[in-house]
């Protein structure tokens, strides 16, 4: 039987995310061929209706409101729920960002219904799909299935390819008007503190520093090259417990688990618990002082030396690449 | 205050994990209170210290998860809940669990319950924000400091690296992400304190709960484990020279730069 499917679009800096078209993907498998229906909520969003349709949806739907400028579990769970009244869809798919983990189990309780949250691939179409998730922050791997009732699932950035995106899809883009009121958070300030806005769960590129980076401003150089490959920074542990930076960088079993394409570990010894947040990137680079760190155990191409010396290097040598080409 | 915070049981983040018999082999594994959960009890205790009230800290396990409670006690919690649904239950997931916990706590009149804003075995995040919606309270979830001011609360909230200040109502449900607080280690005499502390035990029964309430929406079929990553090539010779061969492998090889 095939599935009427809704997915939340998620827009960052009035711009939909990455996760979104990959949610769209997910949702195809799901749908078996049924219609995939687009949620945009916020204050202004119905402008990127169309790149959804483009990216696979069949049509979208919008909710505006101006309390819906900051996200509030209150207020995107009453703009959802509208959106869920009028379309009663089989199956629900949100992006496992910092929005989809606050907003999903909400809306699962409102609809006393199951929840696979950080879905890293999907076997099977329809209802014979078998979702996958890593337990134990990936030192291991579970495959679920839905029993009864709605079929909802977050899925993690960076994992389900996207559809391509074809510009000459069209559909219709509507809005759904919600009440939006008695929000019992309100948003009073936030402050960016993420480099250059390339947030570490949909990063391509990851550069990370341990204790080795000896200081706050030994993250210098690990910024310079992860600005040059448009990627992000990352931290293990042993660098938040010693102030060398935000805990918000933090990577491992408690922590962030991240996939990115390349991962770079500069300083990094490789405790398990590290390993754990970062082992499932496609391709490593270790650089270690220590030829018998552990990390160079899941290093897919290390150097034995001081990083001090090597990031350097390699930005230079990355610099001339980019000339060249 | 009436506070709670709610802790589970998981495996010591230094265990390897091994599958047997299309499940996590736990024999010999150590166990802690989850990690997140253990800032919850922490924060819970400090509020309580400030406020005044009593901190409850609640689990749902088997027998043996009277360990974990105990710890929480000797760090200072006043009482302890083990819901037992060891004799009653498989399979637990999170509406399960959610329901349960929602269950005992509805008529609890709770002012503030904390909880790890996920737990490393699982990894869902979502036994949180659901007990909240159950009790139809106000929830903010990877909260990194917490003020309470009477019947509001200022809360920062981690969300991918920025920083979030939100004023909040009580009463609430917040999930504590790391950097919160620093957990203390019990004490001797914490230690020795914790053993009178009062633990209640219950099961379904208690709370009105059938087994089919709670039977799983989501099932597991199948468990493996990653393939074990290969360990690569370390690089020799002179370090400007490996450093151009290592990129000139990250563009050409791997293809990733």
């Amino acid at each position: 039987m095939s599935k009427k499917v809704i997915v939340l679009g998620e827009v960052r800096d009035g711009a939909l995310r990455n996760v979104s078209f990959e949610a769209i993907a997910a949702a195809k498998k799901i749908s078996g061929g049924g219609e995939i229906v687009g949620v945009l909520i916020g204050d202004s969003v119905q402008n990127l209706g169309q790149e959804m349709i483009q990216y696979g949806a069949d049509r979208v739907v919008a909710v505006e409101h101006p309390h819906l400028k900051h996200y509030t579990s209150d207020g995107y769970g009453q703009a959802f729920m509208a959106v869920h009244e009028q379309e009663e869809p089989e199956a629900i798919v949100f992006g496992h960002t910092a929005l989809g983990k606050d907003l999903s189990p909400k809306i699962a309780a409102k609809l006393q219904s199951g929840l696979v949250s950080d879905v890293t691939d999907i076997e099977g179409e329809d209802d014979e799909a078998v979702f996958i998730r890593p337990i134990y922050s990936g030192k291991a791997f579970e495959k679920v299935k839905i029993n009864e009732g709605t079929v909802f699932v977050t899925v993690r950035p960076n994992n389900i390819e996207p559809l391509a995106q074809d510009a000459g899809r069209s559909g219709d883009v509507a809005s759904v008007s919600a009440d939006i009121q008695n929000l019992r958070s309100v948003v009073k300030d936030v402050v960016t503190k993420a480099t250059d806005g390339v947030d570490m769960s949909e990063a391509k590129v990851i550069v990370a520093g341990g204790r080795g980076v000896k200081g706050a401003e030994g993250f210098e150089p690990l910024k310079e090259l992860a600005d040059l490959l448009g990627g992000a920074i990352g931290a293990s542990r042993g660098a938040c417990d010693a102030d060398y930076c935000d805990y918000s960088l933090q990577i491992g079993q408690t922590g962030k688990v991240v996939t990115p394409d390349l991962y770079i570990a500069a300083g990094i010894s490789g405790a398990i618990q590290h390993l754990a947040g970062m082992s499932n990137s496609k391709v490593i680079v270790a650089i270690n002082k220590d030829p018998e760190a552990n990390i160079f155990k899941v290093a897919d191409y290390g150097i034995v030396g001081d990083l001090f010396e090597v990031i350097p290097m390699m930005i230079e040598e990355i610099k001339q690449l980019k000339v060249n080409a | 205050m009436n506070i709670y915070a709610l802790v589970k049981r998981t495996f010591d983040t230094e265990e390897k994990i091994s599958v047997q018999n299309g499940q996590i082999a736990e024999d010999g594994a150590e166990f802690i209170i989850n990690p997140y959960d253990e800032y919850a009890v922490e924060e819970a205790i400090r509020v309580r210290d400030e406020h005044g009230g009593e901190v409850t800290v609640l689990t749902i396990g088997s027998e043996e998860a009277e360990k974990q409670l105990r710890t929480a006690l000797a760090m200072g919690a006043d009482k302890a809940v083990l819901i037992n649904t060891e004799d009653d239950l498989d399979e637990l997931d999170e509406f399960g669990a959610s329901t349960i916990i929602a269950e005992y706590l509805k008529d609890k009149d709770a002012d503030l319950i904390i909880a790890g804003n996920v737990a490393i075995d699982g990894g869902s995040g979502q036994v949180g924000p659901r007990v909240a919606e159950l009790l139809d309270i106000n929830y903010v979830t990877t909260i990194t400091e917490l003020k309470i001011d009477g019947d509001k609360a200022t809360v920062v909230r981690d969300v991918e690296g920025d920083s979030e200040t939100i004023e909040a109502q009580m009463p609430l449900l917040v999930t504590a992400q790391q950097g919160l607080n620093d957990p203390r280690y019990p004490s001797l005499p914490g230690i020795m304190k914790a053993k009178k502390k009062p633990l209640e035990e219950l099961e379904l029964d208690d709370i009105d709960l059938d087994e089919d309430d709670v039977e799983v929406k989501v099932e597991r079929v199948d468990v493996f484990l990653p393939p074990e990553k290969q360990a690569g090539r370390v690089l020799e010779g002179d370090l400007q020279d490996q450093v151009k061969e290592l990129v000139q492998l990250l563009r050409n090889e791997a293809k990733v730069i």
